[in-house]
């Protein structure tokens, strides 16, 4: 789960991370209280949402006096926020974060993550901060610091020395590193983070460290011992079928296509989206109904793929080894009945009680193409979203 | 011969008395295989479904001789039961459970990896092990499975049974086939278990089903190379799947441009690997080696 910036830097403060003074808002402030109160000559309006590359999208702009904070929320608040990395419509800006802004020295990348690869956390450190870390690693690697640290003992002193001389750092410095890295290994395992990211973490004019922005990714798994951080959760920065589908504990991803696909198991699911392509469909959706899956998930899962107003037919492929071909059979005719659907469906049934399943279909007296397999399944639906 | 179970391996159940515990304890009882008791703390002493409850790992294995177990409890108490496992000596762990969080899995991996290295966990997130007609740990059909000689390795559950349904009805049957399970970090990897059917007598041929996320299937890729010569076929689940987003499975996810199916698919290709670009067509490569 993304959490927004502000969000973050809370987390940070709670443990002692510095992060520039600031304040976040979802109304347009008039008066000059907060800017005040903030300290400085000039502030930082940042809109939050949950993407990146904010900055060159417009996103992020630097204010002068308390009217142009002013002016700048104005007209960011209630605004979509277009990015490389978000859709045509873009992500809508509900709250921004005005801080005060920090004269920068030295720009650094820091970030801890769970590595797969080594199955350990990784923390990655680099003197070419404020950039695409992505492409850093790619175009020189040597300026990207790796360091691994074992769950069972944590981070150690000498790895944040090995960080902090690797970047340079003076003597104080490297004592706030230090600190700072003690601290924010402290949150990663005791939020059950997935992945923190500060880019960049800056050298101020005093010489000091300072987390410019925060990014914080959290493992899902263990939201449900993180009741607080489990209510930071923003449906507005997710797709409205997204957010309905986690609703009903389906795993749902919106795409671009116009066939819509509902299957059990994420693999199946995948894999179905590839046959459709292969056969020059475009799918409209990643859908998992999942293992254990009733009838009235099937339903719901049906009328969120049929609330995507771009789908013009429907493949339902399903392997049943817990989930019994008959619920699916019965959850579809249900769907299909409430809401009075004409577009082509298209259904592959195979696994326990496939016989059972099929004879539901036939005699429901609805309209529905049946597959031989996977493959017979995805060419029909293809033929039919052309129809 | 088969690799890790057989028709003599005995099974216990953690979470033997729950719901999940029960129904698929008596799936694999009724398919063959040899379950010898269960743990449920607190429940020892009482029978269910005709076998000793126990309360720990270790009485289990005390009193039953079980080498092998298979783990149905919550997501909260999963952790915890695989290192009981791993303590009372139990050398096959199967983990069903899904969502189990990350950072109790790293301590869980480097645990095993220090203390218990000749132990084998298959999972977590996964349909588990099967050897057709000896032994079934796990929640796959038993039904589809044929006795033969084709080893299948996935990350899936359902497509793993896609693999199992073709290569059944091309006529050459599984020696032994594994859910390895969708988690980022999770236990026996591509590589233990090519490993594994590349020694075993009985299997001629191998099956990967891969998906994006990660780099196990280019690691699996380079140890291809040096070391299988059985015939391996591989098809990949993902190639139209957006980066940045998590497929379902928590490990399947495209990030910074690392883990792409294209990318698995040509490392894969390189080293001589059969492609299943269409995961329909599983079972006629496979054919095609032999």
């Amino acid at each position: 789960m993304n959490i927004h910036e502000y969000q973050a830097k809370k987390l940070f403060k709670d443990y002692n991370i510095p992060v520039p003074a600031n304040y976040v808002t979802s109304k347009v402030v008039v008066d000059d209280q907060y800017t005040s109160s903030l300290g400085g000559s000039s502030w930082m309006v940042k809109a939050q949402v949950h993407t990146g590359g904010r900055g060159k999208a417009g996103g992020v702009k630097k204010a002068n006096s308390s009217k142009e904070v002013t002016e700048i929320t104005q007209n960011l608040l209630g605004s979509s926020l277009i990015t490389h990395q978000t859709g045509a419509t873009g992500q809508p800006v509900n709250q921004v974060l005005i801080e005060t802004a920090t004269e920068i020295k030295r720009e650094l990348y820091l970030s801890f993550l769970v590595d797969r690869a080594t199955t350990k956390i990784t923390i990655i450190a680099s003197k070419a901060g404020g950039m695409d870390i992505e492409q850093v690693a790619a175009d020189t690697p040597e300026q990207i610091i790796n360091v691994t640290i074992d769950p069972i003992v944590g981070i150690q002193a000498y790895q944040c020395r090995e960080i902090a001389f690797a970047l340079d750092l003076t003597a104080e410095q490297r004592k706030q590193l230090t600190i700072l890295l003690y601290n924010l290994y402290n949150l990663f395992i005791e939020k059950d983070l997935s992945l923190v990211e500060i880019n960049p973490l800056v050298v101020n004019q005093q010489d000091d460290l300072i987390a410019l922005d925060a990014k914080i990714n959290i493992d899902d798994n263990a939201l449900y011992r993180h009741k607080d951080l489990a209510d930071l959760y923003d449906p507005t920065q997710e797709d409205a079928k997204e957010h309905k589908a986690r609703q009903f504990e389906l795993n749902y991803i919106a795409l671009d296509g116009d066939i819509a696909c509902m299957v059990n198991g994420a693999g199946l699911a995948m894999a179905t989206m590839d046959v459709v392509k292969m056969h020059g469909g475009e799918p409209a959706n990643f859908l998992d109904v999942g293992g254990g899956t009733t009838a009235e998930k099937v339903t719901e899962a049906c009328k969120i793929i049929l609330s995507d107003d771009k789908v013009k037919a429907i493949l339902i492929n399903i392997f049943g080894g817990i989930v019994r071909c008959d619920l699916i059979a019965a959850g579809v005719i249900q769907a299909i009945q409430d809401t009075g659907t004409r577009l082509p469906i298209i259904v592959r049934l195979e696994g326990t009680n496939v016989d059972k399943g099929k004879e539901m279909l036939a005699q429901s007296g609805l309209a529905i193409i049946t597959a031989t397999d996977l493959d017979d399944g995805a060419k029909k639906a293809v033929l039919a979203a052309k129809g | 011969m088969s690799i890790l179970v057989e028709t003599n391996t005995k099974v216990i159940c953690q979470g033997f008395t729950g719901k999940q515990g029960t129904f698929h304890s008596e799936q694999c009882i009724s398919y063959g295989t040899k379950m010898v008791g269960g743990v449920t703390p607190g429940r020892g002493g009482q029978t269910h479904l005709g076998l000793p409850v126990f309360n720990t790992v270790q009485e289990a294995v005390n009193n039953t001789g079980a080498t092998a177990t298979m783990i149905y409890v919550p997501a909260a108490f999963a952790a915890d039961a695989i290192l009981e496992a791993a303590s009372g000596g139990i050398k096959v762990i199967v983990c069903i459970t899904e969502g189990i969080p990350v950072l109790d899995m790293l301590k869980v991996k480097t645990v095993l990896n220090d203390h218990y290295p000749n132990t084998y966990l298959i999972g977590p997130n996964c349909p588990g092990i099967i050897t057709p007609d000896n032994c079934k740990l796990g929640i796959m059909p038993g039904s589809i499975h044929k006795r033969g000689t084709i080893g299948i390795i996935s990350r899936s559950g359902t497509l793993t049974y896609e693999a199992v349904a073709q290569t059944t009805n091309c006529g050459l049957g599984q020696s032994t086939c594994i859910g390895i399970g969708g988690d980022p970090i999770h236990g026996m990897g591509f590589i233990d278990c090519l490993k594994l059917f590349q020694a075993d007598p009985q299997t001629e041929g191998i099956v990967m089903v891969g998906e994006i996320g990660g780099t196990d299937e280019e690691e699996a890729a380079k140890y291809i190379q040096t070391s299988v010569t059985k015939p391996v076929v591989a098809y990949i689940a993902g190639i139209t799947a957006p980066k940045g987003k998590r497929m379902g499975h928590a490990g399947a996810i495209i990030s910074g441009g690392k883990g792409t199916a294209q990318d698995k698919f040509t490392a894969l290709e390189a080293v001589g690997v059969k492609l299943a670009r269409n995961p329909t067509e599983i079972g006629k490569r496979i054919l095609e080696c032999f």
